[in-house]
This record gives structure tokens, C-alpha cells and sequence, in this order.
């Protein structure tokens, strides 16, 4: 029993980091319906921007101290981001309004190729660590409730908070500013919104920036837990079953789809994998939201289709 | 003023329903098959075969059947690899346990299961459609690529997990040369794709496209959607199946799951796009653009490079190679997001009222 709450809870944390991910896929999709396949590079991009610079800061202004290194590198990273957006905007989207969505498709996966080059001849391309102070011990919880207790990692317990925090951030933003109040009256309508003077360009500028931070946290608590390297954009693959199951248009669903996926990759691949090989958390999530899909075709919290001809 | 149609009336319905209706069309389109299976042996060294030509005609073939899907019927699929690897797999399971298969059957066996496989993972299309059917695709992309790595009897059990095929010899017939490898692959492209091009003219192509338009209001004029994305998903992956025997037969010889990943499925959804949806001759540009592109980057980056007086490092030329074809990629959506085959209607449409176009 207390190793299955034990799985239960690293799946659940596991999958924090992925509804993290996902948010980023969901921003972008709500509010330009574009299905973006560079959040993968985009957090790698992040991650490194960030290992780097709180690696490089120190030594070009000459001061020591871990914080500040971080923060600066944090917020030279966020830089970094924003006027990735700002490119994407401008370069891309704009020129790509009203095309099919597997053009969009495309073009997405033309921009991971160019931000994953980018990154790695920028930032070099070896594996690089982000040390922001996580405590790494395991802390037993329980213990005179199970024999032996139940191992618990600080370093996830501290990842899932900073990821929750993110989410009230993002939900506050989006509800109670008047940005959020615009950027959910494009999600619902473009048209309807450029009709009442709601500027299209400026909002999805915000959104992309808005997946870049996302995008940045992201690369932060996985490079810290994984070390940055180029297999940190199959993360973006890994989330991708999260947002179907969630449905690719509700926050709330990708936040509930990531858990549920994280779970069930976890205690597939401890209580299942043994028998068929192991392995199989990679694809086990895939045909949980297909399933899924079958009977829910618009995920478990997107919005009803409905077809008109 | 070479390229008009008047004078050439059609007469009977034979004429009318020909494959290509205008006869410098036909002409041009013999030349090109008699060219491309005469012609090029003569003048084509061995590395330029091995190394782009023999891609490029099995990737041909595997985008046209990828476009049949996602340009004809309007599925987007993110699982070709995984439909290429079944076909790989399949056929050399069914060469290795029947003694004495020839190859051809052997080849076609494997599009078959390739079949099997893309009609029950196009089931998901009854019910998803657009990006979501996109991700549910990638769940046969993940499936296959672990089953193909863990279980061991689809590899008939070889300790390293790679399979091999050596020997192959249609009726006594050694394919050895690049030069035969070449002549298999383009009998099978040349096949295929009039094989398609008539598919999609019939009545079973007009129903794809009639569902890719909007599924709906075909299903209300009478196309059984069903019959007609299950049927799409069927010929796709046979064709994409052969194509990905041929991959592992003919141009790897000896090939692991890795062969047949996901960059494999992004790199045919390329091909179909940047050729141009819904066209078979747009499939052959984009597969020739796709697998061009890279070898000519590599052999450019250095030379460019040494112009300016940088050398640049391995790992940086690998760097820009993937910014440039990223850069390229999303440029030419921009300026042509019909694809190449609409600047080849439009050339042939400017030709064809040259000199005087008003």
C-alpha cells in the first residue's frame, strides 16, 4: 500500500511538470488556434538560455552569490522570450492568418527546427545543470502510518509548487486583468473581438510571450531535475496526450489531464510494464487519451464540437 | 506556343477520361518515365544513386500514399514511420518464416500488414478529426516504435535487436548494383503512382475528397464516412507500407526501430505540404525538395563558409542546417502555401497562353 501511494504521488508530480507543458500548448492554441509544435524547442531554448546565463553572469560582472545569478538569468531568459515572440509574431503568424491548420502545423515544426539550431549554436550543445538551491534529499512522510513511511522527493514537492503557484498566477491573470478578460475574447471569437477594437497582432504577441514564460518555468524545473540537453524537447511529445485528453482548449483540462496522465504513466509502467517488457510509459499515455478520445472526442473538458454544414 | 491543347478534340468518352488529356502532357510524361529508367543509369554516378536518388524514389512513393491520406482525404497523420515500419517489419517477417518467398510478394505482404495496422489505428478518424487526430496517430507512431524495440518476436528474436536482409533476387535476378536497387525502386514508384492517379479520379477518389471538404455534408449526400476515411487510411498505408519494405530492403539493407521514428512521419508530412496537398506529381517535388535539401546544405554550409573566411565546426554546420531548413520551410509556407505543385499548374497554365496571356 505504501508503495502504491508512493507511485501515486511521483506520478502525480511527474505529471505537474506535464500539465506545465501543456498549459503552454493550450495558451497558444485558445487564443490563435495554432497547435504549436515549438513549445518542445521553446523550453529547451529557455533551459538553456537560462544554464547559460547564470553560468556566464557571475563571471562577466564579477559578483558570487547563487540567487542573483538565477534571478538575473531568469529574467535575461524571460527577455530572450519575449523577443522570440515577438519574432514569431512578426515573421510567421501574421503572414500565415487564415491558412489550414496543418499549414500552421508546419510552420510550427519549421520554427522548432530553426529555435533547436538556434539554441544549440548560441548556447552550445552539451548537457548543462540549473542549480536553483532545490533541496535534493528524500524526507519520509507517514511513517507511523505504513511500515517504513512513504519516500517523498523535496525537489518534486518544491517543483510542483512553483508549478501550482504558475497556474494561480496564469488563472488570476487571465481573469481578473483587462489583458486576460482581451485574450479570452479572442479565444472565443476573433472576429467578435477585432469588431469591438480588441487588436489581434498585440494579443497574440501577449499569448506567445505568456507560453514563452510558461515555457521558461517549464525548462527551469525540468533542466534542474533532468540537466539541459536535447532530449528535453521530447518533453513537448510526452505532453502531448495531455492536452487531447484534456482538450486542447481548457486550462483547467490541462492541468486535470497532466495529473491523470503522469498517474496512469507511473502506475502502468510499475504495475503493468513488467509484463510486457517495460517501457511502455511512452506509449501507455498515447492510448489512454485515445481511449479517451473514443468516447469524448473533444477531450474530457473541451469545448462540445458542433458541426454545421 | 509548344504547349497548346487546340486542335485536339476529344471524341469519344476513351479520350475524354484519359490520365492526361493534352498529348504534349503525354509525351512529356513517356519521355520523363523512358528518361528516368534509361537515361539517368547512363548518367548518374554510383553516390549521387545511394545517396539521392534511391531516397528520394522510396520517399516519393511514401509521400504519395501519405498524401492520399492527408491531401486527398483530409486525415492528418502523424504515423506514416510507424505505417513504414510495419511495412518493413512485416515483410521481412514474411520473407524470413515462408522458405522459398519471393521477393515482390514478400514486399506487397508487407504493405498488407501495413494495412491491417493503419485501418485499426484510423478508427480514432470516425470519431477525431483535425489536430486531435494528428495526436491520436502519434499514439501508433510511439506503439510501434516500442513494440518493434522490446518485443522480440517481430525481430525473430536477433540478439541485437537490428534485422538485416541480404540477397535479394527476383526471379534469379540478383539486385545488387545501386544501378538495379534504382530500377526496382522506380518500377515500384512508376507503378504506384498511375495507380493512384487513377484511384483518385474514381469514384472512391471523389469520395475522399468529397469528405476532406466537409465530412458532414458529404455524409448527407450519401458518402458513407466509414467506408470512405477507412478506406483512405487502407490504401495509404499499403502504399506507404511497400515503401517502407523498400526503405529497409533496398536502401538500408539492415535497419532498427529507430529507423522509422517520429522524425520520420514529420519528414513525409513535409514532403506533402511543401509539394502541395492533394496532388500526386506535388508528392515527387516534395519528397525531391525534403531529401535534396539536407545533402545540399551540408555540401554548401563549408563552401559558404570559406567564402567569408569561417571555418565552421561540424556541430555548428549540423546547427545551421537545422536553423536554415527550419527558415526555409516556414519561408516557402509563406510565399506558397499550396505547395510546389501550384507553381507547377501555374507554370504550365502561363505556358500554355504564352505569348499573349489576356
Amino acid at each position: 500500500m505504501g508503495f502504491f501511494i508512493e507511485t501515486l504521488i511521483g506520478g502525480l508530480m511527474a505529471g505537474m511538470l506535464y500539465s506545465l507543458v501543456a498549459l503552454g500548448f493550450v495558451l497558444i492554441f485558445k487564443a490563435s488556434s495554432v497547435f504549436n509544435f515549438a513549445q518542445g524547442a521553446m523550453v529547451l531554448f529557455a533551459a538553456l538560455a537560462m544554464a547559460r546565463f547564470s553560468e556566464w553572469f557571475p563571471i562577466w560582472f564579477g559578483f558570487d552569490n547563487l540567487f542573483l545569478a538565477n534571478l538575473l538569468a531568469f529574467l535575461a531568459a524571460g527577455a530572450l522570450m519575449f523577443l522570440m515572440a515577438w519574432l514569431i509574431e512578426r515573421l510567421v503568424l501574421r503572414h500565415l492568418v487564415n491558412q489550414e491548420g496543418a499549414t500552421l502545423l508546419m510552420a510550427t515544426l519549421g520554427i522548432s527546427y530553426f529555435v533547436d539550431g538556434l539554441g544549440q549554436s548560441i548556447f552550445g550543445s552539451d548537457i548543462y545543470q540549473i542549480d536553483i538551491g532545490m533541496p535534493k534529499e528524500p524526507v519520509f512522510a507517514l511513517e507511523n502510518v505504513f511500515e517504513g513511511g512513504i519516500m517523498l522527493n523535496l525537489e518534486d514537492l518544491y517543483a510542483a509548487a512553483i508549478a501550482a503557484s504558475l497556474v494561480i498566477v496564469l488563472t488570476l491573470f487571465f481573469n481578473k486583468t483587462t489583458t486576460g478578460r482581451a485574450l479570452r475574447a479572442v479565444a472565443d471569437d476573433h472576429q467578435a473581438a477585432q469588431s469591438i477594437g480588441i487588436p489581434l497582432n498585440r494579443i497574440w504577441f501577449i499569448v506567445w510571450c505568456v507560453a514563452g514564460v510558461v515555457a521558461l518555468v517549464a525548462g527551469m524545473i525540468w533542466g534542474s531535475k533532468l540537466g539541459v540537453q536535447f532530449s528535453l524537447t521530447t518533453v513537448a511529445l510526452r505532453a502531448l496526450p495531455v492536452i487531447i485528453l484534456g482538450g486542447l482548449t481548457s486550462v483547467p483540462g490541462a492541468i486535470i489531464g497532466g495529473l491523470l496522465i503522469g498517474v496512469g504513466e507511473k502506475l502502468s509502467e510499475v504495475f503493468l510494464g513488467s509484463y510486457v517488457g517495460g517501457g511502455i510509459e511512452i506509449w501507455f499515455a498515447y492510448v489512454l487519451a485515445l481511449i479517451v478520445l473514443m468516447f469524448r472526442p473533444q477531450g474530457l473538458f473541451g469545448e462540445k464540437i458542433i458541426d454545421r454544414v | 506556343m509548344l504547349y497548346r491543347e487546340n486542335g485536339q478534340f476529344k471524341t469519344n468518352y476513351k479520350d475524354d477520361q484519359r490520365i492526361l488529356g493534352i498529348t504534349q502532357d503525354r509525351v512529356f510524361v513517356w519521355a520523363l518515365v523512358i528518361f528516368a529508367f534509361v537515361g539517368v543509369p547512363l548518367l548518374v554516378d554510383e553516390y549521387l544513386f545511394r545517396a539521392i536518388l534511391i531516397p528520394f524514389l522510396i520517399l516519393a512513393l511514401a509521400a504519395v500514399g501519405v498524401n492520399i491520406l492527408v491531401g486527398y482525404c483530409g486525415q492528418i497523420s502523424l504515423g506514416s514511420g510507424a505505417f513504414m515500419a510495419v511495412g518493413a517489419y512485416g515483410a521481412y517477417n514474411v520473407l524470413m518464416r515462408f522458405e522459398g518467398m519471393p521477393l515482390i510478394p514478400a514486399l506487397l505482404a508487407g504493405g498488407l500488414c501495413a494495412t491491417i495496422v493503419g485501418v485499426v489505428f484510423g478508427i480514432p478518424s470516425l470519431r477525431v478529426r483535425g489536430l486531435y487526430l494528428a495526436v491520436a496517430t502519434l499514439a501508433a507512431q510511439f506503439f510501434w516504435d516500442w513494440a518493434f524495440l522490446r518485443v522480440g518476436w517481430f525481430t525473430l528474436y536477433t540478439p541485437s535487436g537490428s534485422v538485416a536482409v541480404s540477397n535479394l533476387q527476383i526471379f534469379g535476378w540478383t539486385i545488387n548494383s545501386p544501378v538495379e536497387k534504382y530500377w526496382l525502386c522506380l518500377g515500384f514508384l512508376t507503378v504506384f503512382a498511375f495507380f493512384a492517379k487513377n484511384l483518385v479520379r474514381s469514384a472512391i477518389g471523389r469520395n475522399w475528397m468529397a469528405i476532406r471538404d466537409m465530412d458532414v455534408a458529404a455524409a448527407v449526400i450519401g458518402i458513407r464516412p466509414v467506408y470512405a476515411k477507412l478506406s483512405a487510411f487502407a490504401v495509404s498505408s499499403f502504399i506507404v507500407g511497400v515503401a517502407g519494405a523498400l526503405w529497409g530492403f533496398v536502401h538500408l539493407g539492415g535497419w532498427e526501430p529507430a529507423a522509422f521514428g517520429i522524425e520520420r512521419s514529420f519528414q513525409l508530412l513535409f514532403m506533402v505540404i511543401i509539394g502541395g496537398m492533394g496532388s500526386i506529381m506535388g508528392s515527387m517535388f516534395g519528397a525531391a525538395f525534403i531529401v535534396a535539401l539536407p545533402i545540399f546544405l551540408n555540401q554548401a554550409l563549408p563552401v559558404v563558409g570559406s567564402w567569408v573566411g569561417v571555418t565552421i565546426s561540424t556541430a555548428g554546420i549540423a546547427h545551421s542546417e537545422f536553423m536554415i531548413f527550419g527558415a526555409l520551410i516556414v519561408w516557402f509556407l509563406i510565399v506558397e502555401p499550396h505547395g510546389l505543385a501550384r507553381l507547377w499548374s501555374i507554370g504550365k497554365q502561363k505556358l500554355r497562353v504564352w505569348p499573349f496571356p489576356h
